[in-house]
């Protein structure tokens, strides 16, 4: 990948390369993650499921994607 | 008859409301649920781990169809943290009933009541149902009904602890004085504190370190279905008065 066309986002905590452009679906295919499994925020603000696709991703976004575990 | 339990208008049938932290997996974490026939299992909020895409995920095991979810903010530490966790949960799928607590301190995770009150009374305004674990203090528990808890949810002992039932006249009296579901949440170690919990008059309890951590968790999880269900009956038929002294239960007349 040329960098650039890289763009550079902190996910989860730690760095990681998205191709400049991509939307957070597109992100997610590429994680193998499911949509209905997870909950996403980026840059602090949470993003409702059916805005996935129109939300491009910037470098230095910062994208954290949650789900569910065991917990009392 | 059948002895519904209401929750934010939502009708359960089981008063036992079991976690799903601890446990070996989660094909271990699934069979205690099922012994347990708990209708409401809580779960926590956490990163999804983006390097290991082959890692299992709870909803495989716990169909969120078949089971209600009760997100948590197990954690958290303030207000911000605890609001933040709950709106990502209620994204997740629509979550609205939810369990709140807001921890003060990592050695007892006693729960910090001023954040707790402030953090409900904004997830009420934006329309989560939330149960509350908070202290066992009658004037702190009438505060979160006020500012619009569906449950209060007071700790019998520390997190974790399994120390059972440490003020039973504050459970009964916060019970007494409560227009919501009160169920005991934390510190329950073994069947009877389960079984005292529901003599003292509450609407259920909630377990998990005393299933997860038994050496067989899938019979102990059985265990505490009977022990909910036994002081939940023994609470409705009203126990007889207690005596300081002896009487006897066979008829003292014409003895031979």
């Amino acid at each position: 990948m040329n960098n650039l066309n890289v763009a550079k986002i902190q996910l989860n905590g730690d760095f990681y390369k998205v191709n400049k452009g991509s939307n957070l679906n597109e992100l997610l295919n590429k994680l193998k993650i499911q949509t209905n499994k997870v909950a996403i925020e980026v840059n602090g603000v949470i993003v409702e499921k059916n805005k996935y696709s129109k939300l491009i991703l910037n470098s230095n976004d910062k994208v954290e994607i949650v789900h569910f575990i065991g917990g009392g | 008859m059948e002895d519904i339990f209401t929750i934010a208008n939502k009708k359960f049938i089981s008063r036992l409301i079991v976690g799903t932290g601890k446990y070996k997996n989660f094909e271990e974490t699934a069979n205690a649920v099922k012994a347990s026939e708990a209708d409401l299992v809580t779960v926590a909020v956490r990163r999804v781990n983006i390097l290991n895409k082959e890692e299992p995920l709870l909803m495989d095991y716990l169909d969120p169809k078949l089971i209600t979810y009760l997100p948590n903010t197990a954690g958290c530490y303030s207000s911000e943290e605890a609001l933040r966790t709950l709106r990502l949960a209620r994204e997740m799928g629509g979550w609205r009933l939810v369990k709140l607590e807001v921890l003060g301190d990592k050695k007892t995770l006693y729960p910090n009541m001023i954040e707790t009150i402030k953090s409900t009374e904004i997830l009420v305004k934006e329309g989560f149902d939330v149960m509350v674990y908070c202290t066992d203090d009658p004037i702190m528990t009438k505060k979160l009904e006020d500012v619009g808890a569906c449950a209060i949810m007071p700790l019998g002992a520390p997190i974790g602890s399994g120390l059972g039932i440490q003020n039973k006249i504050n459970i009964k009296l916060i019970k007494g004085q409560s227009n919501v579901p009160v169920i005991v949440d934390a510190g329950v170690g073994t069947a009877s504190d389960a079984t005292i919990a529901m003599e003292l008059g509450c609407d259920g309890v909630l377990i998990n370190t005393a299933i997860a951590e038994a050496k067989n968790p899938i019979l102990m999880a059985e265990s505490m279905k009977l022990a909910v269900l036994s002081g939940r009956k023994a609470y409705k038929a009203k126990r007889m008065k207690k005596r300081t002294f002896a009487s006897p239960s066979s008829p003292e007349d014409n003895l031979i």
